[in-house]
């Protein structure tokens, strides 16, 4: 844990060669290592961080504006309720107050047995599914307060573990193509891509 | 007038396998880059503009204009933006998941219009299964030559870089989207410059587009921009994806001709939404996201087009509709809207950093019940200190336009419903019922 193993390094060096610029692949290879561990360690962000060619701070500066990217550990299964206008003209604040209950913890916080983070989200774009569950951004809709408790129980016995990966893995399919080092000389005119690679 | 016109966008999603590239290309895929790449990039881009293919983002911006401000330059870049998030709106997801090769040959397509070799697709983090789905379509679209090196045997290169986001309404504002492409927080940019066609992506001239204004590209191509003007009303021409949620008996998506087809048709014709929940009055309605002012009952009547909501004084927007029914509780609904603006503000501009969050406090006031008589006007202002004038459109005092948003639900819910906001504060609580949990 921690450092970005063999495997995921030679991934993240393959995610940088897409980019005309290192530094783009900050994001993608912050979601990387939040598949490798749940969340984003120190340690990672140094490796995501010397990979973009910026200092730590930068990657951690970066990283706490958005949503997704948590530098505290959270549970193996974040559970997001939608309690945006459309899912709370759908009951969003019951389904969460129940949620809320059921797990015995409070919006934000995460079960003594790191099973189960509860998260009151902004609007997911499953709004004709109303109201709109994701786990670990593998939606879920419409649930009512038994559609909770059916799917915490088929999460906690493990029934859902093709469909919903551990916290943190987002994009199961890997690019294998257009990889620099595969390509042809460039075409001549509008030929292949120019890549800058250097640092920003 | 609902017309029964042959959908464009969402043709191929009755199929299960409608995103996989046997099913694309057994419904006419990758024809029109084949088409395309036959032509002359200025012939392609003249079909968009015949077309008055409007930008299905939300500001609506004319596709084909967009290409046409590009500073010269020997690079320059597309970036299509499907990092949908304005609450209610659910259409790109759908076509991101559904059909992500349609995206795809738009992109490609547009590429060679606009002479680009290195384009990206933003799509929304949120959305596992649809990163998934694209960067299959973006491996299959490589084995199958329509991109990399010579794409389908021509002269034309391109790459195609799928790129996630990580959770921020603001992203989809294209400036703060091109800095968070650069691997930045995503705060919007200072304009002027005002279109990245001139300074975007690494300081290049760069394109952003919608996704669905992408998934339109492909069928004008075949088919022809005549065609596609000839579908829809004045300027709203072809048809369009719409997202309808909240209190109806159909919630979903629904492509109808543009202009012709009116508000009532989408809320209450039977093959559409089918009517407010339960036989119930209707309350209002937001034509075009939380960013645009309510609609109310003698609105039904007006056509899905964008001049013509523009005139009466909201928006189209990003297309999705939201229905409430005389149960709901107008202040709830625009604490809700202003929460998530709180949330979201990125923080850089003082209206709306602060004036987000006093809205957000003052309205959990008044539908707690500890709200004063005042408190009306207390909003009121702190709206008109963000756009002075609470004129519509907006006037700007922020860098972006998500400042700008925040007054419509807050000036639209005060106006026409004042009475019940006030009744909050006499009976020291909410009058309306709480929400219902809608059972499936």
């Amino acid at each position: 844990m921690a450092r970005l193993s063999a495997e995921n390094r030679r991934k993240a060096e393959a995610i940088v060669a897409v980019y005309p610029e290192r530094r783009s692949a900050l994001i993608p290879l912050c979601h990387l290592a939040q598949g490798q561990d749940g969340y984003l360690t120190e340690e990672a962000m140094e490796d995501v961080a010397e990979l973009c060619g910026v200092s730590p701070a930068e990657v951690r500066g970066t990283a706490s504006f958005y949503d997704m990217l948590h530098t505290e550990p959270v549970g193996r299964y974040v559970i997001a309720v939608c309690t945006n206008i459309a899912c709370m003209l759908a009951g969003a604040y019951e389904v969460l107050g129940h949620a809320e209950e059921r797990l015995g913890i409070h919006s934000g916080q995460t079960t003594p047995d790191g099973l189960f983070t509860v998260e009151e989200a902004e609007c997911l774009a499953g709004c004709d599914k109303a109201v709109c569950v994701q786990v670990n951004h593998r939606f879920f809709g419409p649930v009512d307060e038994e559609g909770f408790d059916r799917l915490v129980e088929d999460l906690a016995e493990g029934r859902l573990e093709g469909t919903v990966p551990p916290h943190g893995v987002l994009c199961r399919v890997e690019r294998s193509v257009g990889l620099p080092a595969e390509e042809p000389a460039a075409g001549p005119a509008g030929g292949a891509p120019a890549r800058r690679g250097g640092d920003s | 007038m609902l017309t029964d016109r042959a959908p464009i966008v969402s043709a191929r999603l009755g199929h299960e396998d409608s995103h996989t590239l046997e099913r694309y290309l057994a419904t006419g895929g990758y024809e029109g880059l084949r088409k395309a790449l036959s032509m002359t990039p200025e012939q392609v881009h003249e079909e968009v503009n015949a077309a008055s293919l409007l930008g299905r983002g939300g500001a609506g911006f004319p596709a084909g204009r967009k290409w046409s401000m590009l500073r010269k330059a020997s690079t320059t870049y597309l970036v299509v933006n499907g990092d949908e998030s304005e609450p209610a709106t659910f259409k790109d997801h759908l076509l991101i998941e559904r059909d992500p090769h349609q995206i795809v040959e738009g992109t490609i397509i547009t590429a060679y219009a606009i002479g680009a070799a290195q384009a990206f697709i933003f799509c929304r983090g949120e959305f596992a299964l649809g990163l998934e789905r694209l960067t299959q379509a973006v491996n299959d679209a490589y084995a199958h030559g329509a991109l990399g090196p010579s794409i389908l045997g021509s002269d034309f290169s391109l790459d195609l870089v799928v790129h996630p986001g990580a959770g921020a309404y603001i992203c989809g504002e294209e400036t703060a989207l091109l800095e968070s492409l650069e691997g930045k927080r995503g705060f919007p940019r200072i304009k002027p410059p005002y279109f990245p066609a001139a300074i975007g992506l690494y300081g290049e001239p760069t394109v952003v587009n919608n996704v669905e204004t992408m998934s339109n590209i492909p069928w004008i191509v075949r088919n022809g921009g005549a065609a596609f003007a000839a579908l829809g009303q004045g300027s709203s021409t072809g048809t369009r994806l719409f997202a309808l949620s909240g209190h109806v008996e159909r919630p979903g998506w629904y492509e109808t001709e543009m202009s012709k087809t009116t508000f009532r048709d989408l809320i209450y014709d039977p093959k559409l939404g089918g009517g407010v929940r339960r036989g119930r009055a209707l309350k209002a309605f937001i034509p075009g996201g939380v960013s645009a002012p309510w609609f109310f009952p003698e609105h039904l009547d007006m056509g899905l087009d964008q001049d013509a909501v523009g005139k009466a004084g909201s928006m189209l927007g990003s297309g999705s509709v939201v229905v409430m029914d005389e149960t709901t509780c107008a202040v709830r609904a625009a604490w809700r809207i202003s929460r998530f603006f709180h949330r979201e503000s990125c923080g850089q501009c003082t209206p709306c950093r602060e004036g987000a969050g006093w809205i957000d406090k003052i309205l959990r006031r008044i539908e707690d019940g500890l709200g004063r008589e005042e408190d009306l006007d207390l909003l009121l202002d702190a709206c008109d200190n963000i756009a002075p004038g609470l004129t519509w459109p907006p006037r700007q005092t922020t860098i972006c336009v998500l400042g700008p948003s925040i007054p419509s639900s807050i000036v639209s819910g005060i106006h026409q419903f004042r009475d019940e906001f006030l009744l909050h504060v006499k009976e020291g609580g909410c009058p309306m019922p709480p929400d219902e949990v809608r059972h499936v």
